[in-house]
């Protein structure tokens, strides 16, 4: 049972995958307009991550390993299929905010990441938990996400008007708040990456005060911070310099047929 | 004509797949470091969203429409894509070396794109026919370069300039990219 907590753990805080491992940004960007979509968009991914998991790991030993990635993919594309259906029913409202990114979830790189990485080699229950675990610090993230950009954007918190004209709040204190002009600009495209910058920031400067601490008292590396903070853009690093070492190769490939 | 022309013009600047539909935003924040990998990521996504575009508009109208499969979609584009862009390595690998040599090391990552599969589901939306498909993919996927090559010559400057430490890596970037966002709504009004 510990090890479902850890899963849990790990997946909320230690590898968030929005603020830690900057995975899925397509929907973490697109449909962070209010605290609703986001929140919606975040469970949906989590319901069809836990599905996935729990698939794909009851499978792991049927799935040949040449042909796993396709059949992962078919595997989720189905429940992501199932989902639209549920939403279409049920909350035809969500379905029509979130649109099109509902049918992205597929190429959603957090979900292939944790077949491929973790359900494809652990059994059913941790591997439901880890799903669990990973979907809700997506959730989390898109929420912060959305919930800022709504309350600078439009002046609400989940459709509730806090600030602006149209104040729920009444007194003095509402006010106060009714001199609030919305910042249109944090709905529209470009809020989401300045609010996304800004919250990347914060958590940059969070590591790098608790990592001058870690460095003054004990020197355990093991255990200092510092080392994470080049490791959200690890893989993109990775891939992009796996590119440029095979152009560079394919360079020096063609120098030499020139010669 | 004229339809046509708007369409592909709406695509690359207005409705911009980077900048205000967020699609394909992990090889944008990912391989825009240098110009020219941008270049070669650029060339290998207008190859393989126009032809995507092509195909799944083809398999949308002949074959799911027909049936009445429509809810079928999202498997069948995903699963031709991925097989399209494998086949397409191994075409090019056979016929055109040269072209290969050139956008070899980028067909892989494009699979994981959600561009290719986000305007494919675009074209089906906007009930776009054989011909609009096909120029709206590549009008998409010009809009893509066009961002990738300008955010790539952007952040090679960047690195000469004096960030402070906490907006150092990603979150510039971010703030390069909104900035950038905020300049192309200024095409909003062209059409």
């Amino acid at each position: 049972m510990s090890k479902c907590f850890e899963r849990l753990y790990n997946g909320i805080i230690k590898e968030n995958p929005t603020f830690v491992l900057m995975l899925g940004m397509c929907p973490t960007l697109a449909v962070t307009t209010s605290l609703i979509n986001g929140v919606g968009m975040g469970l949906s991914t989590t319901a069809v991550l836990v599905m996935s998991n729990i698939i794909i790991s009851m499978l792991r030993k049927i799935i040949p390993n040449g042909v796993r990635v396709p059949a992962f993919i078919v595997i989720v594309a189905s429940l992501v299929t199932i989902l639209q259906f549920m939403l279409e029913a049920y909350l035809p409202s969500l379905n029509d905010a979130l649109g099109i990114y509902i049918s992205l979830i597929v190429v959603n790189c957090i979900i292939l990441g944790r077949a491929e990485s973790y359900a494809s080699k652990n059994p059913v229950l941790p591997s439901a938990f880890d799903g669990l675990g990973m979907g809700l610090g997506f959730t989390i993230g898109l929420s912060f996400l959305g919930a800022f950009r709504e309350i600078l954007g439009s002046g609400a918190i989940a459709n509730v008007q806090l600030l602006g004209k149209d104040t729920v709040v009444s007194g003095s204190v509402g006010k106060i708040f009714s001199h609030y002009e919305p910042i249109t600009i944090f709905v529209m495209a470009p809020g989401a990456f300045f609010v996304l910058a800004c919250l990347v920031a914060v958590q940059n400067k969070i590591k790098l005060n608790a990592g001058k601490k870690v460095a003054e008292c004990d020197g355990n590396c093991m255990a200092c911070s510092v080392s994470c903070e080049s490791k959200p853009e690890e893989p993109v690093k990775k891939a992009e310099e796996k590119v440029e070492e095979k152009v560079e190769e394919k360079k020096v490939e063609e120098k030499k047929e020139d010669k | 004509m004229s339809s046509i022309i708007l369409i592909a013009l709406g695509a690359a600047l207005v409705n911009n797949v980077i900048l205000s539909q967020f699609l394909g935003i992990c090889p944008f924040l990912g391989v825009s470091k240098k110009v020219n990998t941008a270049l070669g990521m650029g060339g290998a996504v207008i190859f393989v969203i126009t032809l995507s575009s092509f195909i799944t508009s083809s398999i949308y109208i002949f074959i799911l429409a027909k049936f009445g499969l429509e809810y079928l979609e999202t498997i069948v584009f995903i699963l031709v894509i991925a097989a399209l862009v494998q086949f397409v390595e191994m075409v090019l690998k056979k016929m055109m070396p040269t072209l290969y040599e050139a956008l070899g090391v980028y067909l892989p990552l494009i699979t994981t794109n959600c561009a290719v599969l986000g305007v494919a589901i675009k074209n089906v939306q906007n009930g776009y026919n054989l011909v609009e498909s096909t120029v709206n993919g590549f009008g998409a996927a010009v809009g893509f370069t066009i961002a990738i090559v300008i955010m790539a010559g952007i952040r090679e400057r960047i690195e000469y300039n004096d960030v402070p430490p906490s907006f150092k890596g990603m979150p510039i970037v971010l703030v390069t990219a909104g900035l950038m966002a905020i300049a192309f709504t200024g095409f909003s009004g062209l059409l």
